[in-house]
């Protein structure tokens, strides 16, 4: 078939293309814009070039030493949040039972914490693991250990990573019990016909098929742990001291504690970029392997 | 190496079965010799595979006992039994490679490493596997796939008995021949028992020395490709080797003669018809039936004509039955009428849908 070429047909994009750049490359071009000037007030700027992002990138000065050391417990965080929530969410799903009202009862509880909003899981967290009223808090005050989140770091980790564990590790089990599901039983046969054992089962049946589930399981929450904003500033607010300080924490405090605009607007653009090289990651890593899969 | 002996042997997954329908497998007595290639071939929903899981282990029988060269085993677990089986769906370990693969079931019992290289290497020479050894199982086509599960199952050299389940289903269909010749040479090479279940009678006839037919939950007939179609034991069979099957028509009995609608036959001499009490069919061949354009036999009105290359498949109603004969390919057929003559030695009497002898 012959295809009419008609220029105007581009106008037909028009609609899509003013909507996103509406809202989203205007906006962005915004903080593109705060992110190379600078202002005394009165709504006054000046040029600064570059000068932001040298800052921001440069490890001995101050505001690059506090971007590293932000980046860094976000990096932590995540590993910390992935090490955890993945291999209890796998040990969930194996452990679930394979029908019947145990698991609708089962599905039930595990989808509840997943539907509760950000802020809410927060305010639980903040009130549970208190030292005076909080169940979780008391208790542990009460064997002898002292916990208090607001004046002791690792007890304030403890807090924000027990919460996160708490809230998405269900999310894992869930993915990796429908990945379960889908194995077909002559694996089962097969595997004790051939005298396997349950460890033997897991990690060359079960391991090798749920590896897709998986990686989108980590690539969720990875992103969604970098990103993490709302439990820990209603929680923590990302003390004692800076200690649960993370990025997108220190990015707010910036912008809106102190109003630099500037640095904020450099900070937003490289966390933006840091993001998406990883989205790119993850999505090279999963094509590349499906094409190998299938180039067999 | 074994052979394998199936004593009163009746499953059922219900706990106190009380209709026929209950049972998956209905009491049975059978022995399948060490060496010997069985099919067993049957419908969908016949039993076939629940029987084949009992003999693995992977199903336990509810009634009854399994005895491998007179021991018994039906509580033994399948990893005890030295069974292997190749499922419909090739099952193979994606993340390892083809020699992991076939190494798997020997490094889990425990085999010392020369041992088992040599065995792998033999499987593979055996299989054709050797150019692809080295490559990760994850990526093959489901005919090397098939073909690495055959070996897992034989690469052990105590295997009793390798049990297939519909392994051709997902194979091209001009590669299917292929792997069965190839199994029937891993069969000749050896000497191992191979039970082999279809529900494809060609696949069963040209698999098999001896054909087990299984029909709801029983097995109706066994013996070699041959005698199922000379002597159909049960009308199923008969319906179901051949193309098309058996004509299987109602009929009244009486010594040794049969009235089917207005005509009446004679049977061979040595049926008794009256013996049993029941209802009896008549079977015959289309094979068996000659088509005539007049003269002594069965007028009958043509229906249809396939026309499948060397031979013709004249469908046809005899007083309301529908009967189909088989004619030769340069063979005129009327359009309308027919008379169809039967080979009285070739015609089978069936009580309650058992062969009358």
């Amino acid at each position: 078939m012959q295809k009419p070429v008609d220029n105007r047909a581009w106008f037909l994009v028009a609609p899509v293309f003013l909507l996103v750049a509406f809202n989203a490359l205007l906006p962005l071009m915004t903080v593109v814009n705060y992110s190379v000037q600078d202002t005394f007030g009165n709504n006054q700027f000046f040029w600064n070039g570059v000068q932001w992002y040298a800052e921001l990138l440069n490890p001995d000065s101050e505001f690059g030493g506090r971007f590293y050391a932000a980046l860094g417990r976000s990096f932590a965080y995540s590993g910390v949040i992935l090490a955890l929530e993945v291999p209890i969410g796998l040990m969930v799903a194996l452990s679930m039972p394979k029908r019947g009202a145990k698991l609708a009862a089962c599905l039930v509880l595990m989808a509840l914490p997943l539907l509760l909003p950000w802020n809410v899981v927060g305010i639980i967290w903040q009130l549970y693991a208190r030292d005076n009223i909080g169940l979780f808090g008391w208790t542990v005050n009460a064997i002898g250990i002292p916990f208090n989140y607001t004046n002791n770091a690792v007890a304030s980790w403890i807090v924000v990573v027990l919460m996160d564990v708490w809230h998405w590790t269900s999310l894992i089990a869930l993915l990796c019990y429908a990945g379960l599901k889908s194995i077909p039983d002559a694996y089962y046969q097969a595997a004790r016909i051939d005298g396997a054992s349950r460890w033997l089962v897991f990690r060359r049946i079960e391991l090798p098929k749920l590896q897709r589930v998986l990686t989108i399981g980590i690539l969720l929450r990875f992103m969604d742990s970098f990103m993490i904003y709302t439990e820990p500033f209603v929680v923590t607010g990302g003390g004692p001291g800076n200690y649960t300080t993370f990025l997108s924490i220190d990015l707010v405090k910036i912008a809106l504690g102190q109003f630099d605009l500037g640095k904020a607007g450099a900070m937003s653009i490289v966390y933006t970029l840091i993001t998406l090289s990883l989205c790119w990651l993850f999505y090279t890593a999963i094509t590349t392997r499906d094409s190998r899969e299938i180039a067999g | 190496m074994a052979q394998i002996k199936l004593e009163n042997l009746a499953h059922s997954y219900f706990v106190n079965p009380q209709h026929p329908w209950q049972w998956a497998l209905k009491p049975m007595n059978m022995t399948w010799k060490q060496g010997g290639a069985y099919a067993l071939l049957g419908p969908s929903g016949c039993g076939k595979t629940t029987l084949l899981n009992v003999i693995s282990g992977l199903v336990t029988p509810s009634h009854g006992k399994i005895l491998f060269d007179g021991r018994d085993v039906s509580r033994v677990p399948t990893e005890a039994r030295n069974i292997a089986q190749v499922f419909q769906f090739p099952v193979v370990y994606d993340t390892m490679t083809v020699a992991e693969n076939l190494a798997f079931p020997l490094q889990n019992s425990g085999v010392s490493k020369d041992m088992v290289d040599f065995r792998v290497r033999e499987v593979a020479h055996m299989l054709g596997l050797e150019p692809i050894i080295g490559r990760r199982a994850r990526g093959l086509t489901a005919d090397l796939k098939q073909k690495v599960s055959l070996g897992r199952g034989l690469v052990r050299s105590d295997v009793g008995a390798v049990l297939f389940d519909e392994p051709l289903t997902v194979i091209d269909p001009h590669l299917k021949w292929q792997l069965r010749a190839q199994i029937r040479r891993v069969h000749a090479e050896t000497d191992v028992t191979m039970i082999y279940v279809t529900h494809d009678q060609t696949e069963a006839l040209t698999f098999a020395d001896h054909v087990v037919v299984m029909y709801q939950g029983e097995v109706v007939q066994v013996g070699t490709p041959q005698e199922l179609f000379d002597k159909p034991a049960h009308t199923f069979v008969g319906y179901f080797i051949g193309s098309p099957g058996m004509n299987v028509l109602p009929a009244e009995v009486d010594g040794n003669r049969a009235r089917v609608g207005s005509h009446v036959l004679e049977l061979s001499a040595g049926v008794n018809g009256t013996a049993g009490t029941g209802r009896y069919e008549i079977g015959i061949r289309p094979e068996h039936l000659k088509v005539a354009r007049d003269g002594k036999g069965w007028p009958a009105a043509v229906r249809r004509v396939d026309d499948i290359g060397r031979i013709k498949i004249v469908h046809c109603d005899l007083e309301g039955m529908s009967v189909s004969a088989i004619a030769g390919e340069d063979d005129e057929i009327p359009s309308d009428h027919v008379v169809l003559v039967p080979e009285s030695n070739r015609i089978h009497l069936y009580c309650n849908s058992c062969r009358v002898e």
